[in-house]
């Protein structure tokens, strides 16, 4: 029971910590991480620039040893047979794999012949991956002559040319246009259908919440919260509502009516605005209404949002996913 | 062996990236023909006097220093590609590939030797006009002390600039180390015709010695303990060269 359980783990991380020793001392970029991902899922690694969540895949892509902790990759133990990882696993980076001078095709097809595909197969499955991904009759180009979109694509042939179970992708649509975004997106959603299993990160949040079935939110090295986007919204305290009144001096009236609903939270006057937070805010808004209406008090508007994952990020951490300003770690500075 | 596979498949792609941008390679050259054509006349009314009456054949004294300079210089500076291979993510791509860690630098490397080569075989037929004449045996063993000094700088190079990523750094550290290798390895002149306590100095550089060594096999004396003691150096660079980049190849921050 427990082993066929196992089996079917794509990534079991336990305690994973990373130590980066800098110029102004040792920095802790990874805190402890504990981490499962099953099979055939699409789990996000959700948090602002420098919370560890490069640090982390690059643990579980081999890249850098973890300084304790101990992970089974694809099947392998991380510290005993990181080669066996490497074979089952593709990793797309965040800052690209190709040369610019480079032929597209050429690299593609050295690639693979890094992860022993022969030369001829490589090619067949290569063109293959060309056309699946939109890249037509871009095969002899130079990298440099592609788009950005083309060229996040191009990387994740290159990480696909192996076939391989799992798939890393860091920061996949970073730096593009918004209509590129929604298209990797789909790209990505279609990995899955081929069988993949996907760990990414982002620190955007329509694409956790456009990509993932489940989601992890780390910050300061440390996993603050996880679950299904659903769940984590559900976590903040309910829809946001937003009533708006014909006449401002009936707010006080309707204020105490929204105050006796149960739920009713953060519950503010603004002028002819009256604002709340409840769960299933979409459910008690007809009762309300009716209440209000019995009152005889008019409404302008009404408007229900339901809670983001920006929501959610600034009730577990504290602050904003959008603060620029945070603190980050240079991990370049730190590696070297 | 999957290692040597790899190293070649590395190679490959390397070479063929070289081949497409053949500027580099050329550039190099560059510095030795001058050195060629607008320094070595400069030898020719004296060389009786520096080689102490060994030869009077000036580019006999002149193209061993040279080659040796070329398989120093057209080596050490590798890095900085590896630098933009670094930044373009190649270096990462390749490194969560299951190859091995050796192969991804030995098939780079075997790019530069290969290179260096050929740009060490152009300049001796650039020299052979000028009257340069030598054993083909000498030559030839030559060129394998050449190829042999390009590996350990080569190596070195791509050793350095995994560690520094940054060109900034690399530029300076590289210059630092190739001025005074030159000056005090008689390359342009040979170190006997300065006062001792520049030529004990000079002593202590391994690749003096190589330069030595070379300038005998070009005279043909092939056995004799100068030509011996160069080999022997250049292995010890090499043995030590490759030991220090395949560590850092294998290190995790490479």
């Amino acid at each position: 029971m427990l082993i066929s359980q196992t089996a079917r783990m794509m990534i079991e991380a336990r305690g994973l910590v990373r130590t980066f020793k800098t110029k102004r001392g040792p920095v802790q970029a990874v805190q402890g991480v504990d981490l499962t991902v099953a099979d055939g899922e699409i789990v996000g690694f959700l948090g602002p620039n420098g919370a560890g969540k490069t640090t982390t895949m690059r643990m579980l892509a081999t890249l850098i040893k973890p300084t304790s902790g101990t992970a089974t990759v694809a099947g392998c133990d991380l510290a005993k047979d990181p080669v066996g990882v490497r074979r089952r696993i593709g990793y797309v980076a965040q800052s690209g794999s190709t040369l610019p001078e480079a032929i597209a095709g050429d690299e593609v097809v050295d690639h693979a012949r890094l992860y022993g595909v022969d030369k001829k197969k490589a090619i067949a499955d290569g063109q293959a991956l060309f056309e699946q991904l939109d890249l037509p009759g871009l095969w002899r180009r130079q990298c440099k002559t592609l788009s950005g979109g083309q060229r996040r694509r191009l990387d994740i042939v290159m990480g696909l040319i192996h076939d391989p179970k799992l798939i890393f992708l860091d920061e996949p649509t970073t730096g593009l246009d918004p209509q590129a975004r929604a298209n990797l997106w789909e790209h990505i959603r279609r990995l899955r259908e081929r069988g993949a299993t996907i760990f990414l990160t982002t620190h955007y949040l329509d694409e956790a919440d456009a990509l993932c079935d489940r989601i992890l939110v780390i910050d300061h090295g440390k996993i603050v919260g996880a679950g299904k986007p659903e769940e984590l919204k559900q976590q903040v305290s309910g829809d946001a509502v937003r009533l708006s009144l014909a006449d401002a001096s009936q707010a006080p009236s309707v204020t105490k009516v929204v105050q006796e609903l149960p739920g009713a939270v953060a519950v503010e006057t603004d002028g002819d605005v009256v604002a709340f937070r409840i769960p299933k805010g979409g459910s008690v808004l007809p009762s309300l209404l009716r209440s209000i209406d019995a009152q005889g008090i008019e409404l302008d508007g009404v408007e229900v949002h339901r809670p983001t994952l920006d929501d959610v990020f600034l009730t577990m951490t504290g602050r904003s996913l959008r603060d620029e300003d945070i603190p980050a770690t240079d991990e370049k500075e730190a590696v070297a | 062996m999957m290692v040597f596979k790899e190293t070649w498949i590395v190679f490959n792609r390397s070479m063929r990236l070289s081949l497409r941008n053949p500027m580099w390679s050329i550039l190099m050259l560059s510095q030795p023909l001058m050195y060629l054509f607008l320094f070595g006349p400069l030898l020719k009314p004296i060389t009786a006097q520096i080689s102490q009456g060994a030869t009077t054949n000036a580019y006999q004294v002149f193209i061993p220093g040279l080659i040796v300079q070329l398989g120093m210089f057209g080596a050490m500076f590798v890095g900085f590609g590896l630098i933009a291979e670094y930044r373009a993510g190649v270096i990462e791509a390749d490194r969560v590939t299951p190859a091995s860690r050796i192969a991804l630098m030995a098939g780079r490397v075997l790019r530069d030797v290969v290179v260096l080569v050929a740009q060490t075989v152009l300049l001796l037929l650039a020299a052979l006009p000028l009257g340069l004449r030598a054993p083909w045996g000498g030559v030839l063993l030559s060129l394998v002390i050449v190829a042999l000094l390009g590996a350990t700088f080569a190596s070195l190079s791509y050793s350095v600039a995994l560690i520094t990523k940054s060109e900034d750094a690399l530029a300076p550290l590289l210059n630092g180390i190739a001025m005074p290798l030159l000056l005090l390895s008689g390359i342009l002149l040979p170190m006997q015709i300065g006062p001792t306590w520049l030529q004990r100095l000079s002593d202590i550089s391994p690749l003096k010695h190589v330069v030595t060594g070379v300038r005998a096999l070009f005279r043909g004396d092939i056995t004799s303990s100068s030509s011996l003691w160069g080999l022997f150096w250049v292995i010890l660079l090499t043995a030590v060269g490759l030991a220090v980049g395949a560590r850092t190849f294998k290190k995790e921050s490479a």
